[in-house]
């Protein structure tokens, strides 16, 4: 059963850690290239322009419920099992979900990335 | 890609793992929490240590976000996560923990996944779709 808990913490933990990835990157791509605008407006344009984006907060209450989860993970399965699986399962799933919800061009040479780093994640953790 | 976006991506590689030490640190000496005593848990910022962690991962959170506004999420994510080797070259030469073969194939992997998506463009994407009565981008219209 601690096996279960752990693994449905993993699930939830990807889940939530992907989404939150998604929705911070699609508010930052429409706040702009944060460069341009310190240069141009300054910072408080900036900051006031990415609090002015909904879905930066619900990106935000995606991280945290991955934090929990996480939290919940380690306290039913091993660190060494809990973080390297959710976090290479993470670079597999923000591959998915940047291609199919932000558009992005997900070539050979990304989803090589993607999953050269993913299994080297898992390997550390031997 | 600028100098600056190197340097960016180099902050978001750097910045949260030694955030992530830094806090560890704090937290041995703050010593266990539990249910009891949560009030330890505020007061835990005032240990330097874990003050020191909160700052770097605050400034790690800020270079993510910077990184995210120029490039794309399936460029960031593999280019950063020399972090992973990071930890274990610190834990390796600072505090003489063995690493496994096993471990240094995981690196070595992590190692060329960074080199391939590094080597590719940094963004894939035109302007993101426009939402209805969407402030932001009425704003950047103007």
């Amino acid at each position: 059963m601690k096996d279960a808990y752990a693994w449905l913490a993993i699930g939830l933990i990807t889940l939530a850690a992907a989404t939150g990835d998604v929705l911070l990157a699609y508010s930052m791509k429409r706040v702009g290239d944060v460069h341009e605008l310190l240069q141009r407006r300054g910072l408080l344009a900036v900051i006031a322009r990415v609090l002015m984006t909904p879905t930066f907060f619900l990106g935000l209450g995606a991280m945290a419920v991955a934090f929990y989860s996480l939290l919940f993970g380690l306290s039913w399965g091993n660190l060494s099992l809990v973080v390297p699986a959710s976090a290479s399962l993470t670079f597999v799933a923000n591959a998915f979900a940047a291609r199919i919800f932000l558009h992005e061009h997900v070539g050979r040479r990304r989803w090589i990335a993607a999953f050269l780093v993913a299994g080297g994640v898992l390997l550390m953790a031997v | 890609m600028t100098l600056r976006k190197y340097l960016v991506l180099a902050g978001i590689t750097v910045f949260s793992p030694i955030g992530d030490a830094l806090l560890a640190r704090g937290m041995k000496e703050v010593g266990g929490i539990s249910l009891h005593n949560l009030h330890s848990l505020i007061l835990a910022i005032l240990n330097p240590w874990v003050a020191g962690g909160i700052l770097l991962l605050l400034a790690f959170f800020a270079s993510y976000m910077s990184a995210l506004s120029w490039a794309d999420l399936t460029y960031v994510l593999p280019a950063t996560s020399l972090g992973y080797v990071l930890v274990a070259l610190i834990a390796h030469f600072g505090f003489h923990e063995a690493i496994s073969p096993t471990r240094w194939l995981g690196i070595a992997l992590i190692t060329a996944g960074v080199g391939f998506v590094a080597a590719g463009p940094s963004v894939t994407t035109a302007r993101p779709p426009r939402l209805h009565h969407d402030p932001v981008s009425q704003e950047a219209e103007l």
